[in-house]
């Protein structure tokens, strides 16, 4: 008998591999959209090479929103979430645990593919690697605003876009910083760790406060 | 065989839930003791799903009040089981890795092992078979099986016996005995007869009737 919490990280890694289950969908939305990049605004490798950060992060960003409002939404569509409130573990614990399962299998590929994209987009190895750092740093806080979103709208049918149009103003801060993090691996005035300690205190602290917010909101789901 | 459940007390008094702003169970009280089950009845929309949510913690009490004796302070939500109309299994899992998850989520001292459970419901072949191809009936019967793999000693049952045939009703019902004969607890809405017997009733239909002509 495992604990709680090891079994519910095991129960979502297993539903996301499965067919259907969106865990491979983030890594390929997000190949998609890099490729399709250099289409757009033509072979200027200098120019590609310039906003090269900034397009991996836009991109980052949306592969990782795109699963996560079916975070509690499925849990909550077949009634798993009613029991998952009715164990002694707390639902704080609860979706934190969820999260991470949804960051290992989704945000972590994406941190994995980041240094070949920026390949593609002819980024030189050392802002590759700032590139990867950022994203490894910067993806959980992009993860854990994006669970307040799903919580607040996981009694509702179709509600990923409210939820995208509810998060995406509130990843601004990390969407700077991981860029500006990025910006400062390749050279520039900034040394690099001031922008990537602020990137990792953003996520620190929404590690701390996104499970009581998403818990609440999927308290107050009803009544 | 159940470890002996002694000593468990609910008692409801004067219960008020609300649903989006307007109270749907009124003035509810009744007392349940262990082995004891009460049979909640009532038409469509009287409000008895609403009732159950609320005792198992899933909705807010607006009003009375409920006071639930486990013998080790438990919450009343951690000490019971809730079977409502959805089944709260993965479709892409199989029946025993839903049944395994749940036991480790629900509580730990499981009497019977997944497997086990599921031939308790007449499931005993189609463990590894992912839920989303089972029947609706045998959907039920599964999710059913997660009272048995996690002992706990209040069942709060909304339409239990939606979709089973003759024969896992009355296996069900002869679980459910068991259940009460170990000490057990067991809350009911249903349309249908369950094979409680001597369990207490309430009734919410004539209330919410009552009400309704009060209010027009």
């Amino acid at each position: 008998m495992s604990s709680p919490l090891v079994a519910l990280f095991l129960r979502e890694a297993r539903i996301a591999r499965s067919i259907g289950g969106g865990g491979a969908m983030g890594v390929v939305f997000f190949l998609i959209l890099v490729s399709l990049t250099p289409f757009a605004i033509g072979p200027d490798l200098n120019l590609l090479a310039q906003i090269g950060p900034a397009i991996l992060w836009i991109a980052a960003l949306l592969a990782t929103l795109l699963g996560l409002d079916r975070l509690f939404q499925a849990d909550a569509d077949d009634g798993s979430l009613d029991l998952l409130t009715m164990t002694s573990t707390p639902l704080e614990l609860v979706v934190l645990v969820k999260c991470a399962a949804h960051w290992t299998l989704t945000a972590l590929p994406l941190v994995a593919a980041a240094p070949l994209l920026g390949l593609m987009l002819g980024l030189e190895p050392r802002a590759q690697a700032g590139v990867a750092a950022s994203l490894l740093a910067g993806t959980p806080a992009l993860t854990l605003l994006g669970a307040i979103g799903a919580a607040l709208t996981a009694g509702m049918r179709r509600g990923g876009l409210l939820m995208a149009v509810l998060i995406l103003p509130l990843t601004t801060p990390v969407l700077i910083f991981g860029v500006s993090t990025a910006a400062a691996a390749s050279g520039g005035t900034v040394p690099f760790h001031t922008p990537f300690l602020i990137l990792c205190a953003l996520s620190l602290a929404t590690v701390a406060g996104a499970p009581f917010a998403a818990a609440a909101a999927l308290r107050g789901r009803e009544g | 065989m159940l470890q002996q459940l002694e000593g468990l007390h609910l008692s409801a008094r004067s219960l008020l839930v609300e649903r989006g702003g307007r109270a749907i169970v009124k003035d509810v009280s009744f007392e349940l003791a262990s082995g004891e089950a009460l049979m909640v009845l009532g038409r469509n929309g009287s409000g008895k799903s609403t009732l159950l949510r609320a005792l198992a913690g899933l909705l807010p009490l607006r009003g009375g009040e409920l006071a639930f004796n486990g013998g080790d302070g438990a919450l009343l939500c951690e000490s019971a089981h809730y079977v409502g109309h959805a089944d709260g299994l993965k479709s892409a899992l199989t029946a025993l890795e839903n049944l395994a998850f749940w036991a480790s989520m629900l509580g730990a001292g499981a009497k019977f092992s997944p497997q086990e459970a599921l031939e308790k419901v007449g499931l005993a072949r189609i463990g590894d078979f992912p839920v989303g191809y089972l029947s609706a009936g045998q959907k039920r019967r599964v999710a059913l099986a997660r009272l048995f793999v996690a002992p706990r000693p209040v069942w709060i049952l909304d339409e239990p016996a939606t979709a089973l045939d003759v024969g896992s009703q009355e296996k069900f019902a002869a679980s459910m005995a068991e259940h009460r004969a170990g000490g057990g607890m067991i809350l009911a809405a249903t349309h249908a007869p369950l094979g409680l017997i001597d369990a207490k009733e309430l009734r919410l239909d004539a209330r919410a009737a009552h009400e309704r002509a009060g209010v027009a």
